[in-house]
């Protein structure tokens, strides 16, 4: 891709400059799932994300790239109010979930996040065998009352995650023993056990070998049929993979949104085009 | 620095780590060893017949029977003895009365002794106290007592430069020529005929209650005491401990008060032992009066104010312990903070806070100064589960030091004191290794 991007750079393409901090290209998708609208996130005094606006839409897999530190992970742990648990960190602005604001303070987090999973960086499952794992939060929310449902959801949620086949036999074992990229996919299963409707990924597979990478990378492109997935990546070739929309993030403002394929191909940036040709990042 | 120095520091600093250990091994020896062959001899030991007479008539331990025909075998040989004290009493009373005089204190001494191996003499009024009433229980102590009839101690002062010197006179020397005379062979010979010592295994001296403060019987009252204690001050300050350390590393958000409060902790936690004593003789009795006088609530309730900012640090390093992926899992999943807390933080901090919590326990155990104003009785009666808000009790700590330093015959019950320090590190090792094993076991069930 890099080839095709050398080449392509050498055409005469009028790219915005660097200086420019402007969103470039179109935030808005039909039908949106999520609507954001001049975010702006303070650690303290320090501002970590400037006026982002964008869209989310539905059954898309939405790539947040950007060099360290450019505040892709603290807007993505915006979306469903993660960053809440960090006493320093304050939000500004909207973001809109079924037309309403989550930072509304008649929102209630529980069934929010409940409706906008997480995956994290690291594969994080509890100290409790496969089954509680899984089981674990469709009880604390109600969604199960016997014991033949959890079982349902269990099955079901792991076969999602393309986790069932390897662990049908040992459910009763602990979910810290599994390998890397199955834990990852547990957590996934975890996620998706309460029937969310956004999934969000902070950096799923960066602690993952190439082979649970591309197993994680084909169960989002399945999962994409059912849910809304927003997916903060270091990988380029990753986010070109998994991708339908892409936004690339620089020290705190959106510099640029647009189809993953217009991204990589045709950047309007030049921040953006210096990123994706690997002049830094 | 070049490789050579640096070799040998590093050999030298190797060989001086080794050597401490091995000197706290050798302190720990020196240490172990005797309160471990002490102790057991409190269990294991040559007993007379006056022990089992003891156990029958108090515990209704051993038979009848066995009894009845030891007291029978023993009877002719003490009755040689009495017969002895007898003619020699006789004897006085033909004497000039400035020799019976002489003679009186002398033959005084003898009869105590006598009196003191084989029991009350016949003829004698019956002794109020129980340790009268029965002869030497131990057969390494009717030794003793057979040495102290058979030799007059006397002190040697003729060189005023040096401490005097112990030699020992052999008593039938001073009745040479009475009818006294024969008594001192004859015990000699036939002590053992007389008394019928075997090796003994008394594990009532865990579980009987002592008799006549601790001359006879066991140390139950104690080692209940010591567990009523320590499971109280556990009731009160576990809970509230841990709630503390939840409240420090989840809800407290970093200002001056909490910081205050942290300090406070661990001045709490240096604060010497006897201080907490005299607070909860000054708070719990006098001002709050949660009892009339001591008790074990009183006790419990200092010694949980003792161990509390141990209990409180040692939740605390095991909460921040937990990773933060499982709280952020969990709240990820839509799970409430409190849930979080009781479903995912707290279980998988378990092993650390039950380690603090055993530790502490074991601490709580083996404390004196609390105590000593605010629950513990020198000597007492065992009491029941319905008793701990009025009573007091006795306690292994409290009486091991009663033991050593105040008890009127604390040279006579030396195995006692031994038995009551081994029981005491044993239930504290026993609590910290359980602590260990249920650690390990609690986190291998958490990792798998």
């Amino acid at each position: 891709m890099q080839e095709v991007l050398k080449k392509k750079s050498g055409e005469n393409r009028a790219l915005a400059p660097r200086e420019s901090r402007k969103t470039i290209g179109n935030i808005n998708v039909q039908n949106p799932r999520m609507v954001c609208r001049n975010v702006n996130v303070f650690y303290d005094e320090k501002q970590a994300i400037r006026n982002v606006s964008i869209d989310i839409g539905r059954n898309e897999v939405l790539a947040m790239i950007g060099p360290s530190g450019c505040g892709k992970s603290t807007f993505l742990r915006c979306l469903n109010r993660m960053n809440d648990t960090i006493d320093s960190c304050h939000v500004t602005g909207e973001i809109l979930f079924d037309g309403k604001n989550i930072y509304d303070a008649s929102v209630d987090v529980v069934p929010l996040r409940a409706q906008i999973g997480m995956v994290f960086q690291k594969p994080n499952p509890f100290p409790k065998s496969i089954y509680e794992n899984v089981a674990w939060a469709p009880k604390i929310h109600g969604i199960v009352e016997s014991k033949s449902d959890a079982d349902e959801i269990v099955e079901s949620s792991l076969q999602k995650a393309g986790l069932w086949e390897e662990v049908k036999d040992r459910l009763d074992q602990p979910g810290t023993g599994l390998s890397g990229g199955q834990q990852q996919r547990l957590c996934i299963a975890r996620a998706i056990a309460v029937s969310p409707e956004v999934i969000l990924m902070d950096e799923p597979c960066s602690a993952l070998d190439p082979i649970a990478t591309a197993k994680i990378e084909d169960l989002i492109e399945e999962l994409r049929t059912q849910y809304t997935i927003a997916i903060v990546t270091h990988s380029m070739q990753q986010a070109s993979r998994v991708s339908q929309r892409t936004a690339f993030f620089h020290l705190g403002d959106l510099i640029e949104v647009g189809s993953t394929e217009t991204i990589f191909t045709k950047p309007s940036h030049q921040l953006t085009e210096d990123y994706i040709t690997g002049r830094y990042g | 620095m070049n490789l050579g120095t640096r070799k040998i520091l590093d050999r030298s600093f190797t060989a001086v780590g080794i050597t401490s250990i091995l000197l706290m091994a050798a302190a720990l020896l020196v240490v172990v060893v005797p309160i471990f062959s002490g102790g057991i001899g409190a269990i294991f030991f040559k007993g007379t017949i006056e022990h089992r007479k003891i156990q029958y008539n108090e515990f209704e331990k051993g038979s009848r029977k066995v009894i009845d025909r030891q007291i029978a075998e023993v009877t002719p040989y003490r009755q040689e003895v009495y017969r002895i004290l007898d003619a020699f009493e006789a004897d006085m009373e033909t004497m000039e009365p400035a020799e019976k005089r002489d003679y009186l204190s002398k033959y005084k001494k003898v009869r105590d002794i006598v009196a003191h191996l084989l029991g009350p003499i016949p003829g004698d009024p019956e002794p109020i106290l129980l340790r009268y009433q029965y002869g030497t229980t131990r057969w390494e102590k009717a030794e003793e007592s057979l040495h102290d009839l058979m030799f007059v101690t006397k002190w040697d002062y003729s060189n005023p430069e040096e401490m005097a010197k112990q030699y020992f006179v052999p008593r039938a020397d001073e009745f040479a020529g009475t009818a006294l005379a024969a008594l001192f062979p004859y015990m000699e010979k036939n002590l053992d005929k007389m008394l019928l010592p075997e090796q003994t295994f008394y594990w009532g001296f865990l579980t009987e209650r002592s008799l006549d403060a601790h001359i006879f019987g066991g140390i139950w009252a104690e080692i209940q005491g010591t567990f009523f204690l320590a499971v109280g001050a556990m009731l009160f300050a576990f809970p509230l401990g841990v709630i503390a350390a939840i409240y420090f590393t989840e809800y407290a958000r970093e200002n001056f008060f909490t910081s205050v409060l942290r300090s406070a902790n661990s001045t709490l936690a240096g604060v010497p032992s006897i201080v907490f004593g005299l607070f909860g003789l000054a708070f719990f009795i006098n001002t709050i009066k949660v009892s009339d006088s001591k008790s074990v609530l009183a006790g419990s309730l200092t010694l949980a104010i003792m161990i509390l900012p141990t209990i409180i640090r040692a939740a605390e390093e095991a909460i921040l312990s937990v990773p933060r992926a499982y709280k952020e899992a969990s709240m990820g999943l839509g799970s409430t903070k409190w849930r979080t807390i009781l479903t995912v933080i707290l279980p998988a901090a378990l092993p650390g806070i039950i380690t603090g919590g055993i530790i502490s326990l074991g601490r709580a155990a083996g404390e004196t100064a609390p105590i000593i104003f605010t629950a513990a009785v020198s000597v007492g009666a065992t009491i029941g589960v319905a008793d701990v808000f009025t009573q007091p009790t006795p306690a292994l700590s409290w009486n091991i030091y009663n033991l050593a330093s105040e008890h009127e015959a604390a040279n006579e019950i030396r195995h006692v004191q031994y038995g009551m320090v081994l029981s005491l590190i044993s239930i504290v090792l026993l609590l910290n290794l359980s602590a260990i094993l249920l650690r390990a076991h609690v986190s291998k069930k958490l990792k798998g």
